[in-house]
């Protein structure tokens, strides 16, 4: 039964360099501050930071998991309100959770929270799935 | 600066974009999504922003691309798009605004395979000053 208020189980992504450059290669966007250090911290930012769309695109993955794939999801939206910022060598968190905030018949509409590195980086992110 | 005379003008897209199998599987593998019959919902946006990026910089607009961030995203999704989906896409420039010395602007993308809408989605850019 799924309700107003109810939890759904967290889902921890991961992201290094290399799924930068995959996402790059895979989406077109090659803008140069996801994948070049020097110059990232030339434009003013702390390092090498994700594509917003590919935090986004993992928090989809984690809706389309709980819709039973992709087929069911028919809205997504979010802000990107905070980077999240990908050393050299290291894989940093990507940490979804989400709840439910309404339901229509068989359409059910998800708050989701993404953190990372403990730090809110997805604002008024909501989800709309057939279920 | 962005001529404000595009606010609210819908512009074509300057080609018919396909949607091949091996681009959705090569979207699908970066998030670890196995079942790659439908594209997962965010795809669209390797269409839209190109085809922004191709609009919003010509000299009658003026969007400077090397100073853009993307500051929120949303999606309608009518139905999955699939391999084989051919798309004409139109961007509208739906508002423009200036805050903090950055230029704001909302643009909505409309993807149609034929006569049929598959995709809208709305990107607000932010246009660092």
């Amino acid at each position: 039964m799924i309700e107003v208020g109810m939890a759904l189980p967290e889902k921890v992504f991961y992201i290094d360099r290399a799924l930068l450059k995959a996402y790059a290669d895979a989406s077109g966007d090659q803008n140069p501050i996801h994948q070049n250090e020097e110059f990232a911290l030339s434009v003013g930012l702390p390092n090498v930071i994700s594509h917003g769309m590919l935090t986004m695109a993992l928090a989809g993955k984690y809706v389309t998991e709980w819709a039973g794939g992709s087929a069911n999801v028919r809205e997504f939206s979010a802000r990107f309100i905070k980077p999240v910022i990908v050393p050299a060598g290291e894989k940093v968190d990507l940490t979804v959770v989400a709840t439910v905030s309404e339901v229509d018949g068989n359409s059910v509409k998800l708050d989701i929270t993404a953190t990372s590195a403990g730090v809110k980086v997805l604002g008024m992110a909501k989800a709309v799935v057939v279920k | 600066m962005i001529n404000p005379d595009s606010v609210g003008r819908t512009f074509k897209g300057v080609e018919h974009v396909t949607v091949t199998q091996s681009q959705i599987d090569a979207f699908a593998a970066v998030i670890g999504e196995t079942d790659t019959s439908v594209a997962p919902p965010t795809f669209s946006i390797r269409i839209s922003l190109s085809q922004y990026e191709s609009i919003l910089t010509q000299p009658e607009i003026g969007v400077d691309w090397t100073r853009l961030v993307h500051g929120d995203q949303k999606f309608e999704i009518f139905r999955p798009i699939v391999a084989g989906d051919v798309f004409t896409c139109s961007a509208t420039i739906e508002t423009l605004r200036v805050a903090a010395g950055n230029e704001i602007v909302s643009v909505r993308s409309d993807l149609h395979n034929g006569t049929e809408l598959v995709v809208t989605s709305w990107s607000t850019l932010v246009v660092r000053g």
